[in-house]
């Protein structure tokens, strides 16, 4: 066990350690969660995997709104008069600790009855007796141990989606009516002449009807079932005048089975069954390959994954009463408490307002605002209560209109023409007129074989191979891409993605880290016992500045000050024997204001004399540098930020000269700026981070969203990179590249399959036999090289 | 001869069964989440042994720490 770490939740023991039960623990919560676990004979916990757990943060009149019936009602899964079921997202779920605390709630409460953890997903169903055990108390004891469920806007309005399971239904009837048909066809395979007249086999022929009969009876699932969404997506393709891949793949399943059909039905051969229901079975493979989804990750996250579903209102009276954020309306008087996100747009009224933008910007430092100010929608509330008075309503505030935009209304992927599909048109051409100048010539030649060589040629150029060819190499890219955390949303991504010519950044949170980690002191300098008595006065303070300064300043001596207090909002003040500083924001450290609002700064005075001030940076990724050098060879490059001009000479010494720089973008500049872009025929990647980010995200090509926590954060987007990977991102658009490659080579390689056929076909000696071998064969080829090919990428990948 | 025809049915009849045995399962939801029941299946065990054992383990974990 590493004794350095909290026992229960492993963060660094620092100054403060509380020693319980002979174990060490960063804060009383953790404590108290242990305590909890080890009174309920539940330590078994810590031994699964030390260290699991999360300190509970407060959460005191935060789930007041699950006291209203209306909410839970549309939060529960089930419910009668004693029992209710709900399925609640937990982000901590990580280990198997968790997932056998989880289960195990029933020690912890009597009534509840059950619970399940779906590991994948991140939920918990729990079944619980609700005439005794109440939502909300249900939620309060989950966060009382660490696992506060994350209940948005989203589980409100979005009710229970059904998981559509009809792809495997129908790769389950293509395997078992193809498995049985290939049973079924074993008699004609052994006896190949097996007809009457030249003398085959009699046992075989007495029987062959039933056996036929019974294949052609398999074939009708597979044909009218397993395969009608390629008959579908041919007729609407049809239907717009587009002939996408599924055209000739639909005629090819069509002829397959009339031909067969007759055959048998006219007693002229055993018909292709076989062959008919291994293509449907080899292309739903293929489909069901390529559908490769990241059960814990959301791609489609709108603001409303990030918004309470209800806040605290004052009415006129002065009481306080849940409302939904729906039915908040301008004027009304809101109560917004510590850890709360501000809904709505409006004016703070009163209370110490430190507002948290980092959903928004990316930026991770608070703003502090005083009453007057107004606040936007989308920020949290750190410390403390504030209440403020609501000027807009939900969807017409600053950050939420964006989403009224049309780029999020309109499925991209529809306009998007894959490479498979523009092949497939030239290949139905082609194959077409093939089918129709050999029908001609045996027309003349021997018109009693036309026919028959006219749909032997539609049966085996059915593109299969081809078909095939694209979802194994993108589905096991996207497989690749997930295993060194670049998640895609699907393959179409990676066939975009290779398309790029511009690549767009955010900036704060982007291509810096959300920690403000680096200062720089400018200033009179400073002796060696300001110094130490700075830093020690640093020592107590929880701020996130403060910790990050202590954490920068030189080692000194603990030393006890004789004085010591925090102002909330505002800064420190210490003193030690007749020295004393002060530590903080410019007012209140020379009753002056902020005279450089571009740079965020710690200020510092001795003995009430102005010494200087702590410069904050923003400190750039690891690799920052390198990755724009390489892209800015191949890419067009851009910088996109909301912030200020305050980095802009930091960012013209990191990046390669002539990068465009622009400042002070809103969400909806940013998203028009590369409308812009696009009208001029560029292709775009947008990389960014926050909710501000969204439009841009939506509008691009492709737009990747970069997370430090990719489970619990990220806008809708195309992609999700972890932060740490950020530096191979070039890599990573560099093998997308490959993939076309590769997908056109195995087009090459089908396409020699499909030659090898033709020639059979057009001569009228295709036999049954014979496609039956050449079809698998072509497939299975065209599989082991698109997985080997992108497997050697791969291996390159890091 | 014709017990073909009686073979063919039971073996079509028993394809069929499992066929329908796999909708079942794929239906009640049963491949939804193919991960955490192979780390729920290691606990059962455990939990019964718990409260006896109990002491005993804080007591080793606690030597461990003073060293």
């Amino acid at each position: 066990m590493d004794s350095n770490g909290c026992y229960h939740c492993g963060d660094n023991l620092e100054d403060k350690v509380i020693k319980f039960d002979d174990k060490k623990f960063c804060c009383n919560g953790c404590k108290t969660v242990y305590e909890i676990f080890s009174t309920n004979d539940l330590s078994y916990y810590y031994e699964l995997q030390s260290a699991a757990g999360a300190t509970p943060k407060a959460i005191e009149g935060k789930y007041d709104f699950l006291k209203s019936a209306a909410i839970v009602d549309r939060l529960l899964e089930f419910n009668d008069d004693k029992l209710q079921i709900v399925n609640l997202y937990i982000p901590h779920i990580h280990c198997s600790s968790c997932i056998w605390i989880l289960e195990n709630l029933n020690k912890l409460s009597p009534h509840i009855n059950t619970s399940q953890v779906d590991f994948p997903k991140k939920t918990v169903r729990v079944t619980y007796q609700s005439n005794a055990l109440s939502l909300q108390e249900l939620v309060i004891l989950l966060a009382r141990i660490g696992y506060e469920p994350y209940i948005s806007l989203d589980d409100y309005d979005n009710k229970k989606k059904s998981i559509d399971r009809s792809l495997v239904y129908q790769l389950g009837v293509a395997g078992f009516a193809f498995g049985n048909v290939m049973f079924l066809s074993f008699p004609d395979y052994f006896d190949l002449s097996s007809s009457a007249y030249s003398g085959g086999e009699f046992w075989l022929n007495r029987y062959q009807h039933i056996f036929r009969w019974l294949m052609f009876v398999f074939s009708l699932p597979v044909v009218f079932y397993a395969g009608k969404d390629y008959f579908i997506s041919a007729f609407k393709g049809l239907r717009s005048n587009i002939l996408n891949i599924d055209v000739p793949i639909a005629l090819g399943i069509a002829v397959l089975f009339l031909r067969s059909t007759l055959e048998i039905a006219f007693d002229w051969g055993n018909g292709f069954f076989d062959s008919l229901t291994g293509l449907v079975f080899f292309l739903l493979l293929g489909k069901f390959f390529q559908q490769k989804t990241y059960a814990f990750l959301s791609f489609e996250r709108d603001y409303k994954s990030y918004f309470p579903i209800a806040v605290t209102r004052l009415t006129a009276e002065g009481k306080e009463e849940t409302t939904q954020v729906h039915d908040i309306k301008k004027g009304d008087r809101l109560l917004i408490r510590n850890e709360e996100l501000i809904p709505v747009d409006g004016i703070l009224i009163n209370g110490n307002a430190n507002i948290d933008y980092s959903f928004v910007t990316g930026e991770s430092e608070a703003v502090k605002k005083k009453s007057g100010d107004k606040v936007f929608a989308g920020g949290k509330q750190l410390h403390g209560v504030i209440e403020m008075e609501v000027l807009k309503s939900v969807s017409q505030s600053y950050l939420t209109q964006l989403w009224s935009n049309a780029v999020f209304k309109t499925d991209s992927s529809n306009k998007f023409q894959s490479l498979t599909d523009s092949i497939g048109k030239r290949f139905t051409i082609v194959v077409l007129s093939i089918a129709f100048a050999s029908a001609a010539f045996w027309l003349f030649y021997d018109p009693s074989k036309a026919m028959n060589v006219f749909t032997a040629v539609l049966i085996i150029a059915c593109p299969c191979a081809i078909s095939l060819a694209a979802p194994f190499t993108l589905g096991n890219m996207l497989r690749i891409f997930g295993q060194r955390k670049f998640y895609l949303k699907n393959t179409q991504t990676i066939e975009q993605l290779a398309q790029i010519d511009t690549a767009i950044f955010d900036k704060t949170g982007t291509i810096t880290t959300t920690e403000k980690s680096t200062a720089t002191y400018e200033g009179m300098p400073l002796t060696a016992a300001e110094e130490s008595l700075i830093k020690n006065t640093l020592r107590a303070s929880n701020h996130p500045l403060s910790r990050s300064l202590y954490a920068m300043l030189a080692e000194q001596n603990i030393v006890t000050l004789d004085e010591y207090e925090e102002h909330l909002g505002k800064g420190l003040g210490g003193a030690k024997g007749g020295r004393s500083v002060k530590i903080g924001s410019a007012d209140f450290v020379t009753n002056e204001l902020e005279n450089d609002t571009l740079n965020t700064a710690v200020h510092i005075s001795s003995n009430e004399e102005y010494k200087g001030k702590y410069v904050f940076h923003n400190e750039y990724r690891e690799g920052v540098e390198e990755v724009f050098q390489a892209m800015s060879k191949t890419l067009k490059l851009a910088v996109l930020s909301g912030d200020n001009e305050g980095e802009k000479k930091r960012l013209e010494e990191l990046l390669p000269k002539l990068t465009p720089l622009y400042f002070n973008q809103k969400p909806q500049q940013k998203l028009d700026f590369i409308k812009s872009l696009q009208e001029k025929g560029n292709k775009i990647v947008m990389v960014g981070d926050g909710l501000n980010d969204a439009g841009a995200l939506a509008q691009a090509e492709v737009g990747i969203a970069i997370s430090e926590n990719v489970a619990i954060f990220s806008p809708a987007c195309d992609g999700i990179l972890d932060a740490t990977k950020f530096k191979q991102l070039f890599s990573y658009i560099f093998a997308s590249r490959k993939a076309m490659k590769i997908i056109k080579l195995s087009f090459v390689l089908s396409l020699f399959y499909n030659i090898i056929g033709l020639y059979f076909a057009v001569s009228g000696q295709l036999q049954p036999v014979i496609a039956a071998i050449l079809m698998p064969l072509s497939s299975i080829s065209v599989v082991a090289f698109a997985t080997i090919m992108t497997n050697l990428i791969g291996k390159k990948l890091k | 001869m014709s017990v073909i025809y009686l073979l063919l049915a039971i073996s079509v009849v028993v394809a069929i069964i499992f066929f329908v045995a796999f909708i079942f399962s794929v239906k009640s939801g049963q491949y939804d989440d193919s991960f955490t029941p192979s780390v729920r299946m290691l606990f059962e065990d455990e939990l019964v042994k718990k409260k006896p054992k109990d002491e005993l383990q804080i007591d080793k974990k606690s030597i461990q720490l003073k060293e």
